[in-house]
């Protein structure tokens, strides 16, 4: 640190601390280099850095459901996940903005016996809503209540990884695992998990949790409205959360205009850059972990062929989808499904760029000139993705490939479409570990393998990486299997979106997380009014 | 004496077919006029769209969302596609979608509904309550049921709309059928002896089309509405294929900040809808037999 | 027995067999459909092993028929059933009945059912005697154009334009209709107001071409031209002659409209986000929680029922041939 950027931090604490003025500080950052638009945001952001409670804060979300509940194991949506993650639910451990785990209703948690046993300790005197006070036992039960035989929840396959979980008197908890994972706390920040306080063996559905909020009103699918709960042992800073149902994307927008709420997830992107001028707006712009990709079935004709595969992989112009479907907002994927700001993220070459030409003379070699496939679409796979598809088949086009486009129905895509028909598209959200993103949809046992990739060596590395407690050799580990998806497997990457989204310039914030939208989840305990 | 003659008879030579319509054409009021002008330039539209179209329906001839210009005269969809070419297509596509639909239905519902009328007893009993139970339960529901059931291809839309209107064509043809067949000339015909499908040919339909026409107008319209709101909610029209309904869908979020994109597929719609509806007021006017004073 | 009340008996049986038919349409289509409750909520997370849990938990691994028949018999005793939404829950104060889950969407539904009819009606009924007495004019001429211009533009198309203007750029009314049980009731009108106006853009034609139609059919009738020929003025004619007589099928277009203004507004709904029943509906069919979508299918085919049967009704009171039946 230069004396200058020392000076510099110290001169912004003084702002957020109230002890120095705009002026003084912006003559201070000008007399040592800086620009004074770079001053002023500076002088803005620090002015702003310090949380102050008070204010409603009202979001209009792209999600929602008439059949929502508070029952965790029915979340699926980004209206309900967060509820799960610091509104009405609190879970043991959270993502921080640099992508570590950290404790939140636990204390502290640690490995022993290499990574295949896992000891958390439980913060002391924390209550839930109903005033119950939070034990060891209710983090049991509800950790058995995701991955009991008669469990309906999808955290079942995230904790799959599970043998048995205890308590160890009334503020230890201690996870024995079927086999080494350093990653294993990873797990628990997933929004299925906040911890349910358990009554005579059973859980509380009803949305009693220990969270900052208290559920203060709930219409399904059209908006939930929260309280801060006074007794919270991390409060959040609004007094009152109102989360809106508002699924039309021109109407969110509208209201957003109107100043009926404060943010907006999911912004049309059509009309970003019209948006992005509207005064008081701070365009809300996270490069995730979240990617679109279109899922070859590799063990059904024609992508049983690598051939077919690869040339598939060059006959699509990535940079096109980018700049047509994402508006700019992602980055072309290079199918690695893991987003190059995560840890052990490795680039795999060749790069797949734009080359009919080699996909021609792939499909040549293979002897499947003039291919003729059909790509299933629709838009509840991602926004976008009839579009997407039209630009693939006119991409593939040069390469003498014939995408035949068929629009699928958005009502029952996932059950219907989705790993039924040879190749369709997709979307994964992000995980938070490595490990997370390359089991979850491409070991050989998941139950989502979605391209049915079934390839030896990337099945022996997956547990071996998990188990490793050394980076450096984690590190060759992940590269390698990466390597392997994007050489060999059907996953076809081809965009990592951003989270995009709009904000009052009112509202305030720190560090964003990538790992998910709305700041992770957790925008809403920690946001605050300016 | 000879040419006196031939004066006779051209005066008695009854007009022809074509003689009469033109005399019919010039008496129609401007409206109508100005119906069957826009009503031709639509089919004009829907016959050549591919010689007069620029570019091709489903062809990225530029980038995403240009304004208009020289090259795109009203400017560029959501992925490059030339607006102008894929309203023109959409001509053709909407139109020829939306004709097969109402001629569909009208084929079911107004056959059926006539010859329940005519025949009444227990078939037009059977009939009359399939068609309330049908029309008792939300159109654009019951559609997105049946299309999310058997497909999304053109032509499943196509017979699951027409199915479902047809009731509606069903109730207007049986009921205005059955009041003119009540009447006197109708038993005349069948004291007469007539057939059956003579008295329908000959008596009924010509007495009950009128309504049956205007309804074919505003039908016809619906057809495209109903498209639209359906693309609005999710399933439309298999893309490339250009739909007006479908395209006003596409870029509805740019109303929101008054950019005219998806005014130019809504105005297509709302001038077709006002032409069609001219021509058929001045039919209903012809055939009312009202003498209007003015 | 008087005719009117022999037509409301007769009507309201067949009501309760219609209601029967819509019920099992719904329900084998709900079956039809591919998917079921577990995969709709789960989406893309769904397992085979979480899809069976939750089958189990809400009974529906039983045969289609037995849980048709069970549902029947509970609409006859009164119970609508609960919804599959937190049904299979542990704890029984989870469980939502179907009447709490729609009692609330209905009012909405009927409140803006009504704000809508009461500004719709009027205006279409005064503009259809106007063009009907001013026929070929152009005042008709543009009402005409105008009113059809506003019927075919997709309602979102016109609820978008107005939104802009009225909730965007002038503030005039809210851009959202988010209402519920505690909106005081000038809030909850100033709320549903623009949903209202595109609503009655959207059917004011189809009641003003009717109302102006059925009077001019009257008009070349003899006791009309008996009418104008004892010098009565033009709107003397249409109000005291013309428009008794055309009543009928006035009626029948405004209760035509009135039911769509009930079944048909999804669209509406969506854009407004207004809580009402056919939003409902929708979301309950691509749930498949059938209970749901069963009740909200019944209530429209009541209220489509009922309207008819007071179209009918009107009819017959107006017409004195019907009325005093010899």
């Amino acid at each position: 640190m230069t004396e200058f950027e020392f000076k510099l931090e110290q001169a912004k604490s003084a702002v957020t601390r109230g002890k120095l003025s705009r002026r003084d500080f912006m003559t201070f950052a000008v007399a040592g280099g800086l620009s004074i638009a770079a001053a002023n945001s500076l002088f803005i952001r620090a002015a702003r850095a310090q949380a102050k409670p008070g204010g409603h804060f009202r979001v209009g979300l792209g999600h929602g459901n008439t059949t929502d509940t508070f029952d965790p194991a029915t979340w699926a949506h980004g209206m309900n996940f967060a509820w799960g993650k610091g509104l009405t639910g609190a879970p043991l451990v959270r993502v921080d903005p640099k992508g570590g785990c950290v404790p939140y209703l636990a204390e502290s948690f640690e490995p022993s016996d290499g990574a295949k046993k896992w000891v958390f300790k439980i913060r002391s005197g924390v209550t839930f809503h109903n005033g119950k006070t939070l034990t060891a036992d209710d983090v049991v039960g509800t950790v058995n209540y995701h991955i009991g035989p008669d469990s309906k929840s999808p955290g079942k396959a995230y904790l799959a990884g599970v043998a048995s979980v205890k308590a160890d008197g009334a503020d230890t908890v201690i996870f024995e695992l079927k086999g080494a994972d350093a990653d294993f706390p990873y797990n628990l920040t997933n929004y299925q998990f906040p911890i349910l306080s358990i009554v005579d063996g059973k859980p509380d559905l009803s949305g009693n949790g220990a969270g900052p909020y208290v559920l203060d009103g709930f219409e399904p699918g059209v908006k939930v409205h929260f309280k801060r709960n006074p007794n919270a042992f991390a409060p959040g800073n609004f007094d009152e959360v109102t989360q809106l149902s508002i699924l039309d994307p021109a109407a969110r927008t509208n209201a957003f205009l109107a100043g009926e709420v404060d943010f907006i997830d999911r912004a049309d992107l059509k009309t970003i850059d019209l948006l992005k001028s509207a005064p008081g707006t701070e365009i809300y712009n996270v490069s995730g972990y979240q990617y679109y990709n279109a899922p070859m079935l590799t063990d059904v004709a024609p992508f049983d062929k690598l051939e077919v595969r690869q040339a598939l992989k060059w006959a699509i112009n990535r940079q096109d989808l980018v700049d047509k479907v994402l508006f700019g907002y992602g980055k072309p994927g290079n199918d690695s499904p893991i987003a190059s700001a995560m840890k052990f993220a490795f680039n795999p070459e060749p790069v797949y760029g734009y080359d009919p030409d080699k996909a021609k003379s792939l499909l040549k070699q293979a002897g499947m000139e003039n291919l003729k496939v059909d790509l299933s679409a629709a838009d509840a796979a991602f926004a976008g993705s009839v579009d997407c598809a039209l630009l693939m088949a006119e991409h593939a086009k040069a390469a003498g490939i014939e995408i035949n486009v068929i629009r699928e129905p958005n009502d029952g895509y996932w059950d219907n479409v989705w790993i039924k028909k040879p190749w369709s598209h997709c979307y994964w959200g992000g995980r938070p570990t490595a490990d997370a993103m390359l089991t979850v949809s491409l070991a050989a046992d998941a139950a989502w393998n979605d391209t049915r990739w079934k390839n030896p060596r990337f099945n022996e590395l997956l547990p071996l990486a998990r188990a490793e407690t050394d980076d450096a050799k984690r590190t060759a580990m992940y590269a390698e299997m990466q390597q392997l998806v994007h050489d060999d497997g059907g996953q076809m990457v081809l965009m990592f979106s951003n989270y995009v989204g709009a904000l009052s310039t009112k509202v305030a914030h720190g560090d964003l997380n990538a790992d998910n939208d709305h700041d992770g989840g957790y925008m809403y305990d920690r946001w605050w009014f300016a | 004496m000879t040419t006196e003659h031939v004066d006779i008879r051209a005066i008695r030579s009854r007009r022809t077919f074509g003689q009469n319509a033109w005399r019919l054409l010039k008496s129609a009021p401007f409206t109508a006029k100005f119906g069957m002008a826009v009503i031709a330039f639509y089919i004009f539209c829907a016959i050549f769209a591919p010689v007069i179209t620029p570019y091709g329906e489903a062809e990225i001839a530029g980038k995403a969302y240009q304004l208009s210009s020289w090259d795109h005269w009203f400017g560029t969809d959501q992925i490059g596609r030339d607006t102008l070419s894929r309203v023109i297509y959409g001509a053709r596509n909407t139109i020829g979608i939306a004709f097969l639909t109402v001629c569909i239905s009208f084929a079911i519902g107004g056959v059926l509904g006539i010859y329940a009328s005519v025949t009444r007893g227990v078939l037009d009993q059977i009939l009359s309550r399939i068609v309330d139970v049908l029309m008792s339960i939300p159109v654009l529901i019951f559609a997105l049921m049946l299309l999310t059931m058997f497909g999304k291809s053109i032509w499943s839309l196509i017979f699951i709309l027409a199915v479902l209107d047809s009731t509606r064509v069903f109730r207007l043809a049986r009921n205005t059928a059955l009041s003119v067949a009540v009447q006197d000339f109708v038993e005349a015909a069948r004291l007469r002896g007539e057939k059956l499908p003579w008295i329908v040919l000959r008596e009924i339909v010509p007495n009950i089309l009128p309504p049956l026409i205007a309804e074919f107008g505003l039908r016809f319209c619906f057809v495209f509405l109903t498209i639209s709101a359906l693309s609005f909610l999710g399933v439309g029209i298999q893309p490339p294929t250009a739909d007006w309904g479908s395209m006003v869908a596409e870029s509805k979020t740019l109303i929101t900040f008054g950019r005219p994109q998806p005014l130019i597929p809504a105005a297509a719609i709302a001038l077709l809808t006002v032409a069609v509806n001219f021509v058929v007021d001045w039919f209903l006017h012809k055939t009312s037999g009202l003498r209007d004073e003015k | 027995m008087h005719p009117v009340l022999r037509t409301v008996l007769q009507r309201l049986g067949l009501g309760v067999l219609t209601l029967l038919a819509v019920s099992v349409i719904i329900f084998s289509s709900l079956e039809l459909l591919p998917g079921g409750f577990a995969e709709a909520i789960l989406g893309q997370s769904a397992t085979p092993e979480t899809v069976a849990a939750f089958n189990k938990s809400l009974g529906l691994d039983r045969p289609a028929t037995t849980r048709y028949v069970e549902w029947v018999t509970g609409v006859f005793t009164g119970d609508l059933g609960k919804s599959f939404a937190g049904a299979g829950g542990w704890r029984s104060d989870n469980v939502r009945t179907v009447t709490s889950i729609i009692g609330p969407r209905l009012y909405n539904t009927f409140f803006l059912a009504a704000l809508t009819a009461i500004i719709a009606v009027p205006i279409a009924l005064a503009l259809g005697l106007l063009t009907a007495l001013y026929r070929n004019s152009w005042f008709d001429r543009v009402c005409n154009a105008l009113t059809l211009t506003t019927i075919a533009s997709p309602e979102f198309f016109v609820a978008y334009i107005l939104m802009f203007f009225f909730a965007v750029k002038l503030k005039i009314f809210y851009p959202l209709s988010t209402v519920n049980a505690d909106t005081p009731f000038l809030e909850h009108v100033s709320r549903a107001m623009l949903p209202a106006i595109t609503l009655t853009l959207v059917i004011i034609a189809h009641m003003m071409r009717m109302t102006r139609a059925s009077i001019i059919a009257l008009l070349s009738s003899p006791y009309i031209e008996m009418a104008k020929l004892k010098g009565l003025t033009g709107r003397q004619v249409i109000l005291n002659h013309a428009l008794p007589n055309a009543w009928a099928p006035i009626a029948t277009v405004i209760a035509f409209n009135l039911a769509y203004l009930v079944v048909g507004v999804v669209v509406v709904e969506v854009v407004f986000v207004y809580p009402g029943i056919g939003q409902l509906m929708v979301d309950s069919v691509s749930s498949r929680d059938m209970p749901v979508a069963q009740a909200c299918a019944l209530i429209f085919a009541a209220t489509y029922i009922l309207l008819n049967l007071l179209a009918d009704i009107v009819a017959i009171v107006t017409n004195p041939r019907l009325l005093h039946p010899k």
